[in-house]
């Protein structure tokens, strides 16, 4: 038997047998018949049909609780004309049909994917249209589809789209498609439930930890705790007396113990004597680390990221000036589900099941360790128990492929929590110095900013939000220092802009209150060249009831941000009651362009709130001497239901094209917060996470 | 290796196992019930809670061998097709994002809508507010329990 078929054997039939959703492994073409399953026929590469009427549609991204199983579905129905209620869906594997570079990152999924996945579900249409008018013998202008039937307009007879597909899949595909204009939308625009949900309720949902086969060892690997540290030697004769263990091998970043089971590998690590030699970056501490941040600041200069007008000068003719300084620490990513990978490298091939959001990634690392081609490296996409970010970097990925390579079966590498958290790649720490010039009106004039930050990607990533903002002055720098000590940084759910919209918005509003301005009514007028964020702020506006009486003891801050391809304005209404915050109620306006699920947008956006409230409230990593430490959740809290505020979410009508939706609304939440605060209480908030005394 | 006999979703269920292995890594690795998931792996998150006797308990930090002789419930058991009142709840609000800490929730929300038929927004905080969520659908999580507590007055309940 081959390993499609044990894929079949630990493919959970639980999913299958519940009905409705079956997203499960790909099962190549040629061995459907052998598997007993009903053939298909490929239309293209996202949609296939069956004789027995079953439209699968395969979604070449990864769900990560984004909603992209939906969302993309609901592209390839709207031109495809199928029956939604009986639509299946399945994670295909790596293919060049699917673009360079499969993955879901930067909330890219939808923008990406649009035009693409209509066109696709267009011309499935238009070869099931042609089949089934060269079966009557008419022309396909006398046919038209709907709910997975295709109708003959003058006998209304009907052919369903199975009895079509066979016929449908040999005949060429048809290009440039007209495709729907939005006011003929059907499905695009419409709160679609998501088609994951009863899976994820009765626990048949597979993910990337599930994944299970006959004769898998579980692995777990004792890393060097400073950051580039190197193994030196290791006893692990305590760790193979550990019942179940089975192996202990080194790898590249540490010592993986393989057991039986996952515990009898945790206790084997626990029985390791490991020597390290934890190298340079055991010198770093965060106090000397926030140090260097302040001196590279302080003598000016950096890397010019914008510059218009003379701020120098402008700052010295300004009838008011002030300066402010802003801090943020590193922050973990914390998914729920820990990070974890399968892997099975074999003489000729290398099979990889993950979480993850870089299967071309997963590709590469495995064709990288295992020295095969890179297309004898098979991908399986599983569900993702958050990603965050974290699940683009290949390195738990790679971890598996060099435990299987070495011990010659499968095996699972699962990280504990603690692993997680001290051996992430972080959103990286920021220190942010303002200087603000205000006219004899009290209107700004000038505003300077220099971040020091360490650059990943290039340096846009420390200064976005800023550099890049929606605002207009007429005199307007920004300066960066890249200082790098050698902590791991990486993208993080809004990447720069989830330290930089805190940062510009908090320092907007400060100069606000200088000028004697209301906080909005500032905006408006530096936002005149953002008409996308000026309509989502006087939505924000209206429904927040700014400017209107508030419960007593209560007040409301804004914020506004334009990041991938979208434009929010958040406001948060709070109140400070003995030096204790609640946050009652957030109002969020959103320009997303052409929204595709209303009610995916607004689990986004629900979401992207609560990811960057926890970071506003409670996250920070700190670093002494090369290490982590920080645990676990109760030393790396997060917002629990009773710390959550109402969540409204209103959109802004638009046909324009779809901005992105994972990533938006993270970065406004903690500036509206802070905003509110100081409206509350008159106490500026200018380091996160909010501290009890900075509220006392 | 001693063999520790329970009750599993109704079945007897008998397992060799170390008796300080934890309930969770049993039930996921040794039985392949995959449903109750690792998230912290010290009664942090709520991500491994299934039922014991009835009650709600972390999985994670119970040795199997604490459950000799008990009923444990887990996703999987809760209900037949998905039929449970938090069950239905869940599907009708569209609770899940990614999912992960969804079983947990589950387990934990249908413990207190069996100790506490219509529950206060204030119960609804002190069961729920060790489950962990980091994808933010705890406003669903909230609704969908008052109208389970509405699904099991109608008459939805087992």
């Amino acid at each position: 038997m081959n390993a499609v078929l044990n894929r079949r054997g630990f493919l959970r039939t639980g999913a299958a047998a519940a009905g409705g959703l079956v997203v499960g492994f790909y099962i190549p073409e040629h061995t459907k018949a052998s598997a007993g399953l009903v053939a298909d026929s490929k239309l293209n590469a996202w949609v296939h049909v069956s004789s027995d009427d079953k439209v699968t549609l395969f979604i070449h991204k990864a769900e990560m609780g984004q909603g992209t199983v939906t969302s993309l579905s609901m592209l390839l129905a709207e031109e495809l004309e199928c029956d939604w209620a009986r639509i299946h869906t399945e994670f295909p594997g790596i293919s060049r049909e699917y673009g360079a570079n499969q993955g879901v990152v930067g909330s890219q999924s939808i923008r990406s994917s649009f035009n693409t996945l209509r066109q696709a579900g267009a011309s499935a249409r238009e070869m099931l249209i042609q089949a089934a008018a060269q079966k009557w013998g008419v022309d396909k202008s006398q046919c038209r589809a709907e709910n997975s039937m295709v109708i003959n307009t003058a006998t209304n007879a009907r052919l369903s789209y199975g009895s079509l597909a066979d016929a449908a899949a040999l005949l060429p595909t048809p290009t440039g498609v007209a495709l729907k204009t939005p006011a003929q939308y059907k499905i695009i625009g419409k709160s679609k439930k998501r088609l994951d949900t009863p899976s994820k309720t009765d626990g048949s949902a597979t993910f990337g930890i599930d994944v299970r086969m006959p004769g898998l060892l579980y692995a777990v690997i004792e890393r060097c705790p400073v950051f580039g540290g190197k193994v030196v030697e290791f006893d692990a004769s305590k760790a193979k007396a550990v019942p179940g263990v089975k192996n202990v091998v080194q790898v590249s970043t540490g010592v993986a113990v393989v057991a039986e089971n996952t515990w009898a590998a945790m206790e084997g690590r626990r029985k390791l004597t490991v020597k390290f030699d934890e190298g340079a970056v055991a010198a770093f501490s965060t106090p000397g680390i926030t140090q260097s941040f302040i001196d590279a600041v302080a003598p000016g200069g950096g890397v010019s990221m914008r510059k218009d007008g003379d701020a120098a000068a402008a700052l010295a003719g300004a009838a008011k000036k002030l300066d402010a300084v802003y801090q943020t620490p590193y922050l973990a990513h914390a998914p729920m589900e820990p990070l974890n990978c399968t892997a099975w490298v074999k003489a000729d091939s290398c099979e990889i099941w993950a979480s993850t959001q870089g299967q071309s990634t997963a590709r590469a690392v495995g064709a990288r360790i295992t020295g095969l081609p890179p297309e004898k490296v098979q991908v399986y996409t599983e569900y993702m128990g958050g990603g965050f970010g974290r699940r683009a970097r290949e390195d738990y990925m790679g971890e598996a492929v060099e435990i299987s390579k070495t011990i010659g079966g499968p095996v699972k590498l699962t990280w504990t929590r603690e692993d997680d958290m001290q051996h992430d790649a972080y959103r990286p720490a920021s220190y942010c110095k303002f200087s603000g010039g205000l006219d004899a009106d009290g209107w700004p004039s000038v505003w300077t900013t220099a971040i020091a930050c360490t650059a990943f990607s290039g340096n846009a990533t420390a200064v976005e939000g800023i550099h890049n903002g929606p605002y207009t002055l007429a005199n307007f720098q920004v300066d960066y220092h890249n200082i790098n000590p050698g902590i791991p940084v990486s993208y993080w759910r809004s990447v720069g802009y989830s330290q930089n919209v805190f940062f510009g918005e908090s320092f907007v509003d400060e100069m606000a209150h200088a000028g004697g301005k209301d906080p909005v009514e500032l905006r408006r007028r530096l936002l005149a060249k953002s008409p996308r964020v000026l309509a989502a702020l006087e939505l924000a506006a209206e429904k927040a009831g700014w400017a209107k009486p508030l419960t007593a003891g209560h007040a409301l801050g804004v914020s506004v941000a334009n990041n991938i391809g979208s434009n929010t304005a958040q406001i948060a209404e709070v109140s400070v009651t003995n030096g204790k915050l609640k946050i009652h109620r957030v109002v969020c306006a959103v320009d997303c362009g052409q929204v595709v699920n209303p009610a995916g947008v607004a689990q986004q956006i629900e979401s992207g709130i609560t990811f960057g409230l926890s970071a506003a409230l409670k996250g920070g990593i700190t670093i002494r001497n090369g290490r982590v430490e920080q645990n676990n959740f109760y030393d790396y809290d997060v917002v629990r239901i009773d710390e959550m505020p109402k969540v409204e979410v209103y959109l802004v009508p638009s046909e324009l094209a779809p901005g992105g939706m994972g990533e938006a609304s993270t970065p406004g939440i903690a500036p509206a917060v802070c905003n509110a605060i100081f409206a509350a209480t008159g106490k500026r908030i200018r380091t996160l996470p909010i501290r009890a005394e900075d509220l006392a | 290796m001693p063999a520790v006999k329970f009750t599993l979703n109704g079945k007897p269920q008998s397992v060799e196992a170390v008796s300080a292995m934890p309930l969770l890594w049993v039930l996921r690795d040794t039985l392949g019930m995959t449903g109750t998931k690792f998230g912290c792996g010290m009664s942090l998150c709520g991500a491994c809670t299934v039922h014991i006797d009835g009650q709600p308990v972390r999985s994670c930090v119970t040795p199997v061998s604490a459950v000799a002789g008990k009923k444990v419930t887990t996703i999987e058991g809760l209900s037949t097709e998905r039929s449970h009142p938090i069950q239905l709840a869940w599907i009708e609000e569209d609770v899940p994002q990614c999912g992960y800490c969804q079983s947990g929730q589950i387990m934990t929300a249908a413990a207190l809508l069996a100790k506490t038929g219509n529950p206060t927004d204030a119960d609804i905080d002190e069961a729920m507010r060790n489950n962990i969520c980091r994808c933010g659908t705890y406003e669903e999580i909230r609704k969908a329990i008052h109208r389970a507590a509405d699904i099991q007055r109608a008459g939805g309940a087992r």
